[in-house]
Parts: structure tokens; C-alpha cells; sequence
């Protein structure tokens, strides 16, 4: 059902953990619905520098956290906020049609980190 | 790739062939192709083999062969009992229960869209009916009453024969589908007291696409499949020969070697019953603790997701099976978990283990030791998962 992109990143997952003083964080899921996923960001000059998630969920839920952190470190946060779930399973070479609404949950979640560190940051400094 | 040892653990979702089944069917395969309707020495050859299957069958349940009519497997059986049962009556109730197979629960729900209605029954937190609730559900238009023997998830067995006293002194036909249980437990229909039942081939080391439901001598049915008018018309269809055949002969084989493999099967399941929850904390057992498939172990095991957990074991070469599935994103966990009142965040993480009678000790030890590194790395990347805020 996955293919070797989805597995490695499946059997191992990369930047795994929780940032302590994170600058933003963001969860997304519920446990009810089999998958939740927390996002931590460490930012600087908008540019994220480390990130790290925990997850709880199927193999796509949990290739898809390690795919996106691998992916958004280094990045701009403007550029990040332009990741959509088209893009995270193109990261993962395409994911079976009924677990498409993974790939939502990983942009969701580092969307969301992102706008909470927005959040907290004042105004004058956003520029 | 390496090769790797492969423990088979799931054994409720089908069973490995066995070699002595395998030899037995190929000649029906080569040789002995010919139609078992025909009346040339090919023919009578297949036709032999046949009913001599059918006497085996009818001997592993306690049935006579002209009770025994051949399926393409246990979900055929389920719709041709059901259907084949309402459209011969002219009554317009079904009961069925809440944890069926899906073989049943889908089929009372198509006969609810055609106008017939169907009560489910509840079950107690291990799973088992009430057989009072039962009593109050029949009405004086129930044309059946179907109740599974067995259950494929959490392996709780039903009160059969308390539930056979009811229907006959109501008068109403009894259904059981007996998939998970015939070959693997003794079944007797005379002593359950049932009037048709789902028997699946590939459950008991057979080959699939084979099953049969038994009819109890003297029940009308209608037949699911209308053509050349086989099994006595009431199942249409030219005879899976080389399938009907190993089917007989895994029967045969289940029935000689019960003695032996069931007792090995049932300490292997307490062992893990027993050990597990030793060596993983806050796992629940799901089910009955004893009046079980001899083979079952369904655990629930909390802050993980069962296909995480399924994926893992794979990797380590071990096959299991899990009740939940992602697959949208709405709630999709077993509908027999849900039945049981066992919470969602809880049925996500459930693990069924089903032993078969090729799994040996080593197999089980084998499980034990990886199944708690595999949890507790799970928990470890859960956000769910946090020990250390316990009692805060």
C-alpha cells in the first residue's frame, strides 16, 4: 500500500521530539479520529531553524510528520505558509487516496505553529 | 532483501494451506478435471470427490451430507441464509447483533432497504448478548434469528444453546455464522440446536473461495444464484471441484487432529493473555479472559494507532492484524469496539493476535520480546503519551 519514500520515512522518522521554549506550536487532530500531530518550531529572523513534532496516528500520519520536518527546516516562514497537502505527498512520491487527509494534517499543523508564533511576536517586530 | 523468518499470527483472517490439502486438491486441478455434473467416468471422478467432501464436512459439524450446500465461502453463506430465509418467508423481521461480521450486518441492511426489518441486538462489555433482550426482541413476524458463534475481533463466544431454547420454543428459524469457529473449536448443530450455519474453508487450512452453509434437513430456502439447478437448486453454479476437495480434506484433517492442536493453541493464547500486560503497562484485554476462540488475543493498547503498531510488527517479521483503520477523517474504529462501550482514543490502539496450528512457542516469545520496544517507541513520538505528567 506505501511505497519506499513512505516507509523509510514510516521505519524512520526523522527529527522525532518536542523543542523546549519552542516559538511556535502547533496541533492539529483529535485522538478520536486516529491522528493528532504537534508541531514545534524554533524561529529566527523568520526563518525556521529546527523542528521537531510528535504524532500519534497510521504510517502516513507518521511519514508525513518526518517528510514536513524535514522539509520546512531552513525555510522562510512565508514560503512555509505556502505548503499545501498537494505538496507534502508529492514529498512522499503520492499516498494512497484513502489516506490523502494525512498529508493535510502536517501543513495544518506547521501552518498553525507558524501563526502561533505570529501570535505571540509584537506587532513591530513582524516586519 | 533478506530473507526473513515470517511468524504468522493471523490466523483469523485466513489460515495457511495445508501441505496435505495442497497434494490432495491438485489432481482435481490435472487428471480429474471433468464437471461433476457430468455422467462420463471425468465427471463421476469429480463428482465423487465432491460428495465425499460433502461427508466430511457434514462430519467435522455433526450434520448429515445432504444437510451440507457448497459456497464460494462464509460470506456467501451469510446472504444466502438471510436472503434465501426472508424470501421464502412471508414474515418481515430479522434479528441480528451489533458485532456481526460485516457478511451479515451488510446483508440485514440491504434487506432493510428492500423493506424488511431488522432489530440489532446490544452486547455487555465482553461482548456476549442477553438472551432476555433476545426474548423481548422477538416478534410474531421474526423470520430468523442470526447470532455468530464466534466473534472475528475479540473472539467472545455466544450462549447458543441458551439461544437455540428460545427461537425453538418461539418458533423461529436460527442462523449462526460459524466462520471463525468450525475447525478451530468443536461445533456440533445437533447440540447448538441451529438450522443453518456459515461455514468458511479458508479458516481451517483449506484453500479460499470455498465454503458452505449448512441447512437443517426440512428448511425452505430460496437460493441466492438461479442457473443449473446444482446442490439441489438451491445453488447454482458448476462445482469448484479441486476447492470443494481440499475443503473436505482440511475438514477431515481438523477433525482428527482437534485433540492436539486445540489445547496447545488455547496455552498459547494465555500465555499471551497472562504475559503481555507484564511487560507493557496499561494494556486492556478485550473480550472474554477465558470463553474465547481457542486462538484469539485482542488487546487495547492506549497512546498508539493500531496500524503503526501492525507496520512495526511486520517490519520485524511478525503478522497480526489490527481493528482500526485511518481511512478518513472521520471516526473509523471497529464497530465491535464500539459496541463493547470501549472508548475511541482507546479503540484506536487495538491489536488482534490469532494463533493457528502451525505457531509454535518460539513464535509467541518471539512476539513478547519485540512487541514492548515497539510500543514504547510509539508512545514515546505520541503527543497523547505523557507519563511523566501523570498524577500532576
Amino acid at each position: 500500500m506505501y511505497n519506499e519514500i513512505i516507509l523509510d520515512h514510516f521505519r524512520n522518522p526523522r527529527n522525532v521530539g518536542e523543542i523546549k521554549n519552542a516559538d511556535g506550536i502547533g496541533e492539529i487532530g483529535n485522538a478520536v479520529c486516529g491522528d493528532m500531530m504537534t508541531f514545534y518550531l524554533s524561529i529566527e529572523d523568520n526563518i525556521i531553524k529546527d523542528a521537531k513534532y510528535k504524532t500519534f496516528g497510521c504510517g502516513a500520519a507518521i511519514a508525513v510528520s518526518s517528510i514536513v520536518s524535514e522539509y520546512i527546516i531552513g525555510k522562510r516562514i512565508e514560503e512555509v505558509m505556502k505548503l499545501d497537502h498537494k505538496k507534502v505527498s508529492e514529498l512522499l512520491g503520492g499516498l494512497p487516496p484513502q489516506k490523502e487527509h494525512c498529508s493535510n494534517l502536517g501543513a495544518d499543523a506547521v501552518k498553525k505553529a507558524i501563526e502561533n508564533y505570529l501570535s505571540k511576536k509584537p506587532a513591530n517586530q513582524q516586519k | 532483501m533478506n530473507v526473513m523468518r515470517r511468524i504468522f499470527l493471523d490466523c483469523a483472517s485466513t489460515t495457511p494451506t495445508d501441505p496435505r490439502v495442497i497434494e490432495y486438491l491438485i489432481p482435481f486441478m490435472s487428471q480429474h478435471f471433468g464437471n461433476a455434473s457430468s455422467l462420463h467416468y471425468e465427471g463421476t471422478q469429480a463428482r465423487k470427490a465432491v460428495e465425499k467432501a460433502r461427508e466430511q464436512v457434514a462430519s467435522l459439524i455433526n450434520a448429515q451430507a445432504d444437510e451440507i450446500y457448497f459456497t464460494s465461502g462464509g460470506t456467501e453463506a451469510d446472504n444466502f441464509a438471510l436472503k434465501g430465509i426472508a424470501r421464502q418467508s412471508s414474515k418481515k423481521h430479522l434479528i441480528t447483533t451489533s458485532i456481526e461480521h460485516p457478511a451479515v450486518l451488510q446483508t440485514a441492511r440491504a434487506l432493510q432497504m428492500q423493506g424488511y426489518e431488522a432489530s440489532f441486538l446490544s452486547v455487555d462489555a465482553k461482548g456476549r448478548i442477553d438472551p432476555e433482550e433476545l426474548k423481548k426482541t422477538i416478534r410474531s413476524d421474526t423470520f430468523l434469528v442470526s447470532v455468530m458463534l464466534a466473534n472475528n475481533e475479540i473472539g467472545t463466544l455466544q450462549p447458543l444453546e441458551e439461544i437455540s431454547k428460545i427461537t425453538n420454543a418461539s418458533g423461529v428459524l436460527l442462523h449462526t455464522d460459524a466462520v471463525q469457529a468450525v475447525g478451530n473449536m468443536p461445533v456440533d448443530v445437533r447440540k447448538l440446536g441451529v438450522d443453518l450455519l456459515s461455514i468458511s474453508s479458508h479458516k481451517l487450512y483449506g484453500p479460499k473461495g470455498v465454503g458452505a452453509l449448512f441447512i437443517r434437513k426440512g428448511v425452505p430456502i430460496q437460493p441466492l444464484m438461479d442457473g443449473g439447478e446444482h446442490e439441489h437448486g438451491k445453488r447454482s453454479g458448476t462445482y469448484n471441484t479441486p476447492g470443494i476437495a481440499g475443503f473436505g480434506k482440511a475438514c477431515e484433517l481438523s477433525q482428527l487432529e482437534m485433540k492436539e492442536f486445540m489445547p496447545q493453541i488455547v496455552r498459547l493464547r494465555n500465555m499471551l493473555i497472562n504475559e503481555l500486560p507484564q511487560r507493557i503497562p496499561e494494556i486492556y484485554l478485550n473480550g472474554d479472559p477465558s470463553d474465547r476462540l481457542p486462538g484469539n488475543v485482542h488487546f487495547s493498547i492506549p497512546y498508539v494507532e493500531g496500524e503503526a503498531l501492525l507496520l512495526r510488527l511486520d517490519d520485524a517479521g511478525i503478522a497480526v492484524s489490527t481493528g482500526s483503520a485511518c481511512s478518513s477523517h472521520n471516526l473509523k474504529i471497529s464497530h465491535v469496539l464500539h459496541a463493547l462501550g470501549i472508548d475511541a482514543v482507546r479503540a484506536q490502539g487495538s491489536l488482534r493476535i490469532s494463533i493457528g496450528r502451525h505457531n509454535t512457542i518460539e513464535d509467541i516469545q518471539a512476539l513478547m520480546s519485540v512487541l514492548p520496544e515497539i510500543v514504547l517507541k510509539l508512545r514515546q513520538m505520541s503527543p497523547l503519551y505523557q507519563p511523566d505528567l501523570k498524577g500532576a
